[in-house]
């Protein structure tokens, strides 16, 4: 069986029409692109914050809109949304993992932070040292980071 | 090999592709996914140490420069990277596109517009990192202070020239794809073999490539 033969088997991608998917990709262009440009004026805003909890508030909405940039590329640009039930699904399931590698890493890394703060004083202490700020591009600038 | 469809299609039974996409598009797909877990795992290994620092170097101070313009602005180069890439992911679709209309022409194009992309996405990497290293930044040599104006680990630049340089790896051989790719094209070889699928999967490489730098562009940049 030659691969054409082969090819000719997978029927759904026929029913293909160019206009209408020339449409789909530039308004999917136009959300990314919108999305994007809202991503990057919360980057400006989050430079005047200072407030903590309102820094989070702020990162959290850049990670959703960050998520669903990824839905539209997966979905539209690599089509994955145009394909059967099955073939998605042997794709987002195992990506469900990631759920749990990233809840547990970060959280890990928090509760890393905290037990040592809290049981490492000198390295608390150390770590609250504020230094002179080095022009930047200077050769001080370069040893001091040299040295750690 | 001549097979009755039923009405019902029966996917499983044999004799028919199950998930009705040819075999290499699947493997392209399951190496993607190998491929997400491993910048997955590099991504959130910068999240667990940059979770368990009490302060982290500001990226609105460290990346803060424009070929030809100067410094103290912030965001603007990393802008015009991620608008260059979404733009050069669009132009592979459109290439995709017209490999399904069987348009060589059209391939032929979009493809020389995708590699134009991601070369100019290859030049900004490399000023930025020239412009990095000449403020004293590489693997291992740290010039920045945290955000509270603490003295900094080198972590920060380790995880940001490893990262953005797998990142940077995988466009550039994307790129080195795309061009076999236009080469095959203008040598007739998908024309004789009467479809462009191999496009398809050079497209879900491209793609995925601009996907792992909206997760890289946030990560670093952003927040």
């Amino acid at each position: 069986m030659s691969f054409t033969e082969n090819y000719q088997e997978i029927t759904h991608h026929h029913d293909f029409d160019r206009e209408t998917a020339r449409k789909e990709v530039i308004r999917v262009t136009i959300i990314l692109t919108v999305i994007t440009i809202v991503e990057l004026a919360l980057g400006f805003v989050m430079m005047s914050v200072h407030n903590e909890l309102m820094r989070h508030v702020l990162k959290g909405a850049i990670c959703i809109f960050m998520l669903a940039k990824a839905f539209y590329i997966v979905a539209y640009f690599m089509h994955l949304k145009h394909e059967l039930r099955n073939m998605i699904m042997t794709i987002v399931v195992p990506l469900l993992l990631f759920i749990w590698f990233i809840l547990a890493f970060l959280g890990d890394g928090n509760s890393y932070k905290e037990l040592k703060n809290r049981y490492d004083p000198y390295h608390h202490e150390q770590s609250q040292i504020k230094v002179e700020k080095p022009a930047h591009g200077s050769h001080d600038a370069k040893k001091e980071g040299a040295i750690e | 090999m001549s097979h009755a469809v039923p009405a019902e299609q029966k996917w499983w039974s044999g004799g028919k592709s199950p998930f009705n996409v040819e075999y290499g598009k699947v493997m392209m797909w399951y190496f993607l996914m190998s491929d997400a877990f491993t910048f997955g795992a590099f991504l959130i290994s910068y999240g667990t140490i940059r979770f368990a620092s009490n302060s982290w170097p500001d990226p609105n101070e460290v990346f803060q420069s424009f070929p030809g313009l100067g410094s103290g602005l912030p965001l603007a180069f990393v802008s015009l990277m991620t608008f260059i890439l979404i733009i050069s992911s669009v132009t592979m679709v459109l290439a995709v596109q017209a490999g399904h209309a069987m348009d060589k022409k059209g391939v032929v194009k979009n493809l020389v517009w995708t590699i134009i992309g991601g070369i100019a996405f290859l030049s900004c990497q490399a000023w930025e990192w020239h412009h990095l290293h000449a403020e004293g930044a590489w693997w291992g040599s740290n010039p920045f202070l945290n955000m509270d104006g603490t003295k900094a680990s080198t972590n920060f630049t380790n995880f940001f020239f490893t990262i953005t340089g797998f990142h940077g790896f995988h466009v550039f051989s994307g790129v080195i794809i795309n061009i076999v790719m236009l080469i095959m094209t203008l040598n007739n070889v998908f024309e004789r073999r009467g479809h462009y699928l191999m496009i398809e999967k050079a497209g879900l490489y491209w793609h995925f490539v601009d996907l792992v730098w909206v997760f890289v562009f946030t990560c670093f940049y952003l927040v």
